[in-house]
């Protein structure tokens, strides 16, 4: 199975689309995920929905909204999994909320995921602090482990996160909550400088990145990769009467960032 | 952080790593500030000149005689502000004051929380934000109207069924983008930690008063206190003192809604099961899968599917005792309030009204029941009128 250490000793920046699986439709989410591979995604970002997603705005709330509405759950996810790593060996992080997580049960979920092909489970609700509570099942199931850091994270803390996570640091490059924004953050380039000087630890870079300028900005501040969602998630949105476009659009934008990198 | 912020294993604080420096800046604040004497004595003052207390304890006589025992009232419902939210707004308010914050931002259901927020805002020259469900909007315009006055700014959360869950997620992803500057002034003992300390310890003030007011009017201790459970600050708030007084029942009314066979109540310790959700571990109300339901409940400060991670603990140990009262009979406590006493309760605190009415010939005729009076019923006049048209 492909590793997150293969893709970053392959690419300078790894392209890392996010998507909510199952959104709109099963058989669409499908489909556009396979779109991406094809496009040049070098690793998938993929989310669960959930009822109440603290660190989601707009975009990826109504994402979650459709994906539930037409029946995407837990296990259907999984499976869903199964058929992306048929198609391709791409290395898949899992982004959740911690009560799916928690309910499922800890070790069943992270088993049952590492078998189905994901490479980490990133719980955005879950902070450093509480890492504990999933490190030892994630790793007995054969899974790295990926953190978030934010701006305001102090020092000490990233030196904690980085002590923590096996497979990349999820840097967040702004306060808030997902969504596009017009401007790439002010505070990602002295957050992501930090990180480099406090630790070897890879780092991919997401929220609020929209458009391929911002990636080749964060591409050439040194990231090891690059997590797009809610501007592709959007295109979804805005797509929902032509599945066609919906391929081609998400096609062409992420290939213009591929070419950026 | 420097304290777990664990009730047992209820609690914590799961949230976001941007939210987790305000968390520590706030319970540092806290634990530096709240025994601190200048603090204390501005905040008792506050408590005393701007709020009203103490809030008296009277004896319900002619609404005694209805159930059959001694029924004395809390009278939070006195308290500036119409419930007993405005404990907890002066404290965190004056912590916003002293950590030199002059943003809040806030979530409410009923909307009394809000108000009481707003009220801060403006005491201390506070720029002040309040997310509200659209749903709790509409039933509880009167106080969306007086928070507007006391210059807050109104925001209202379209998600779900915009009731008070909508307004904390909304609540929390703001402040993730402001927490720098901006003090988010949690309304119960519910949400991460620290806040489910620091609402409880700026709510046990009825507590020890009610405690005192007890040996005082009574000579001896109630024999049951009877709190309804939204969030839990209310009950909290007097059980606190009452805990290790072991002869003393707590008793804890969840919002009952149309049945809780049904799905549409907000029954949380009844009827839900651990999980994480606003930064706490505690029971909630969930699917088999995790996805929280959407509660139901006529009172929409108990219309929430957590509750405070302190009385998990309480209802485990068998300490507190919950019980739940469905919208019908706290509409029929409600009118006998009025009737019987012409006073106006919360629909909230009509649930604690209603479980008494459920006691009638069941408690000894000597037994003395404390309610805690959370709030009063003005801002529901409305919502009454529609389900029960007046005369
Ligand atoms: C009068 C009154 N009582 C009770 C509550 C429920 O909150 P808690 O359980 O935190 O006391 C509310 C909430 O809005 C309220 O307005």
């Amino acid at each position: 199975m492909r590793t997150y250490k293969q893709v970053f000793s392959e690419t300078k920046t790894a392209l890392v689309p996010f998507f909510v699986i199952g959104d709109p439709d099963l058989q669409t989410s499908l489909s556009i995920v396979k779109a991406s591979i094809d496009a040049g995604a070098d690793i998938l970002e993929l989310g669960i929905p959930f009822s109440d997603p603290i660190a989601d705005g707009p975009t990826i709330q109504k994402a979650d909204i459709r994906a539930a509405k037409n029946g995407m759950n837990v296990k259907k996810a999984r499976e869903f999994i199964g058929k992306v790593k048929a198609y391709k060996d791409i290395p898949i992080g899992l982004l959740m909320y911690y009560n799916l997580v928690y309910q499922y049960g800890k070790e069943k979920f992270f088993e049952d995921f590492a078998r189905a092909g994901v490479n980490s489970v990133l719980i955005a609700d879950l902070n450093i602090n509480d890492a504990d509570e999933i490190i030892e099942p994630a790793r007995a199931a054969g899974l790295e482990t990926v953190f978030m850091a934010t701006p305001n994270t102090r020092d000490e803390r990233i030196k904690q996160i980085a002590s923590k996570t096996t497979g990349f640091i999820y840097a967040v490059s702004l306060l808030g909550v997902t969504g596009s924004r017009d401007k790439l953050s002010g505070l990602v380039e002295g957050f992501l400088n930090k990180l480099k000087r406090l630790t070897k630890v890879p780092v991919c870079v997401g929220f609020g990145i929209s458009k391929p300028e911002h990636a080749a900005s964060i591409a050439k501040l040194g990231a090891d990769g690059v997590i797009i969602g809610s501007r592709i998630v959007k295109i979804i949105e805005e797509n929902l009467g032509s599945k066609d476009k919906m391929l081609a659009e998400i096609s062409k934008f992420i290939s213009d960032v591929k070419k950026t990198l | 952080m420097k304290h777990t912020g664990r009730f047992g294993t209820y609690g914590g604080f799961y949230v976001p790593e941007v939210l987790m420096p305000a968390l520590e800046e706030l319970e540092d604040a806290f634990y530096r500030f709240y025994q601190d004497e200048q603090f204390s004595q501005e905040l008792k003052q506050l408590l005393k000149s701007y709020a009203g207390r103490p809030t008296p304890l009277y004896y319900a006589k002619r609404f005694s005689e209805q159930v059959g025992f001694k029924v004395y009232l809390k009278r939070e419902d006195l308290l500036h502000g119409g419930a007993h939210k405005m404990n907890n707004t002066l404290g965190q308010g004056l912590l916003a004051k002293y950590m030199g914050k002059s943003k809040l931002i806030a979530e409410t259901g009923a909307g009394q929380h809000g108000l009481a927020t707003a009220m801060v805002g403006s005491l201390f020259g506070f720029d002040t934000k309040v997310f509200m469900g659209s749903t709790d909007i509409v039933r509880q315009s009167v106080n969306v109207h007086k928070m507007k006055l006391c210059g807050a700014e109104v925001i209202e959360v379209e998600g779900g069924t915009g009731t008070l869950k909508d307004a904390i997620n909304e609540a929390l992803r703001y402040w993730t983008s402001t927490v720098s500057d901006t003090f988010y002034l949690f309304g119960s003992v519910c949400g991460p930690h620290p806040y489910p300390t620091i609402v409880r310890e700026f709510q046990t003030c009825i507590g020890k008063e009610t405690k005192a007011q007890c040996l005082e009017q009574l000579g001896r201790l109630p024999d049951l206190i009877v709190a309804c459970v939204g969030g839990g600050s209310n009950a909290i708030g007097i059980f606190s003192s009452f805990i290790d007084d072991k002869d003393v029942r707590l008793i804890g009314v969840e919002a009952g809604g149309k049945g809780i066979k049904t799905r549409e109540h907000a029954a949380t310790l009844l009827k839900g099961k651990v999980g994480i959700l606003h930064g706490a571990k505690s029971y909630l109300l969930q699917d088999e899968e995790g996805q929280i339901y959407e509660t139901e409940s006529v009172s929409a400060g108990l219309d929430y599917p957590g509750v405070g991670p302190e009385h998990c603990l309480l209802k485990d140990s068998g300490r507190a005792e919950y019980v739940a009262a469905e919208d019908t009979d706290v509409l029929d406590a409600f009118e006998l309030l009025c009737k019987t006493e012409g006073i106006l309760p919360a629909l909230e605190s009509s649930h604690a009204l209603a479980y008494l009415r459920s006691q009638k010939g069941k408690l000894d005729g000597e037994a003395i029941v404390v309610v805690n009076l959370s709030g009063r019923g003005d801002k529901d006049v409305g919502i009454v009128e529609q389900c029960r048209p007046a005369g």
